[in-house]
């Protein structure tokens, strides 16, 4: 067995999961992003000498990529590039979650500012306005007027790239000054944590402090569906609870961070990782 | 032994690995390990719109 683990940079959970592998004695080698040239009409052997490559690079564009040429030479990989590529959209992630019927806030999408305008008004004041790519809780806007909806909108417009040109514009959830963050390994979920702050946005990234959160029957039920809807894997859910609607999928990661989430779960979640894309090697083997 | 590109400092990068992230004692500037022998470490790249989850 030998995985290679493909970075930009070595974070904490590419050291945990680093270290689990050493612990168990699993050859492995770590992969920089930067030192890749791939020559696409031929594929590279050195390549074949690995069971699974486990992406974990930091540059979702450039993960994309790789996943992509990998799995196109024939390279396991997790997780997939289809996966990661509706998991990187917010748009795609949205689309894949209503054509299952599994909650989500209401959505609308406009490309030109007035037909934004009327979106954000359709749907009421306070909105939420994302880019469709990006993370960590970066350039999310709460709009609270039409003032500050025709400010951003000016920003976006004016110094914005293409892709801040496509408005994806979200209902705002009243949740209870916290999210839950579900990580999904497989078919279980493995375990989960609150994300807990002042601030409306309730990334870790922004300082959220993070709790153990009880895995519900409908919780793991909800994130699972979830997990299944964009091809499943390794993912991280993120759930708004909404007053009224309960439960609803916001947003789903395909190169999750953890290290704020083991301490307060008790769970081993690179240990978890790892068992999953082992047993999917062994049952490749066994085909 | 390395040193800082920003304020020189004395970083140790013992027990370290290549492309790891750490912080200048001194001046808390973000570093990337770039190698191990000889030690050698660079400001850490500047995060990128794509970067994430």
């Amino acid at each position: 067995m030998r995985l290679a683990i493909l970075t930009s940079r070595i974070r904490v959970e590419e050291k945990l999961l680093i270290d689990a592998l050493t612990r168990r004695s699993i050859a492995h080698a770590i992969i920089d992003d930067g030192e890749l040239l791939f020559d696409l009409s031929h594929p590279d052997e050195r390549w074949q000498q690995y069971d699974a490559v486990l992406c974990r690079t930091v540059s979702q564009s450039r993960g994309l990529a790789v996943l992509n040429v990998l799995e196109s030479w024939g390279v396991r990989v997790y997780n997939s590039a289809a996966v990661t590529a509706t998991c990187n959209d917010k748009l795609l992630t949205t689309l894949a979650l209503l054509r299952a019927g599994i909650p989500t806030p209401r959505t609308l999408l406009a490309f030109d500012a007035q037909q934004t305008i009327r979106g954000i008004e359709m749907l009421g004041y306070p909105v939420v306005l994302k880019p469709t790519t990006g993370s960590w809780g970066r350039l999310l806007a709460r709009i609270n007027d039409r003032d500050a909806a025709e400010a951003v909108l000016e920003h976006q417009e004016t110094l914005g790239s293409y892709q801040h040109h496509i408005h994806y514009i979200q209902e705002h959830i009243a949740k209870p000054q916290r999210d839950i963050r579900a990580f999904v390994v497989g078919d279980r979920t493995i375990c989960a944590i609150y994300r807990t702050s002042q601030h409306w946005v309730t990334n870790t990234a922004r300082g959220a402090v993070a709790s153990n959160c009880p895995v519900t029957p409908e919780l793991d039920s909800l994130c699972v569906r979830a997990a299944q809807v964009v091809g499943g894997g390794i993912l991280a859910i993120d759930v708004l609870e909404d007053p009224q609607r309960g439960l609803l999928v916001n947003e789903i990661n395909a190169t999750m961070e953890f290290r704020n989430s083991i301490a307060p779960t008790g769970v081993d979640i690179p240990n978890a990782m790892l068992d999953y894309v082992l047993s999917g090697v062994q049952e490749e083997v066994l085909r | 032994m390395a040193n800082c590109p920003e304020c020189e400092a004395e970083i140790t990068i013992q027990g370290l690995i290549v492309g790891e992230i750490i912080y200048c004692p001194d001046c808390n500037a973000e570093l990337e390990v770039l190698h191990l022998e000889p030690p050698a470490v660079a400001l850490a790249p500047e995060v990128e719109e794509d970067w994430g989850e």
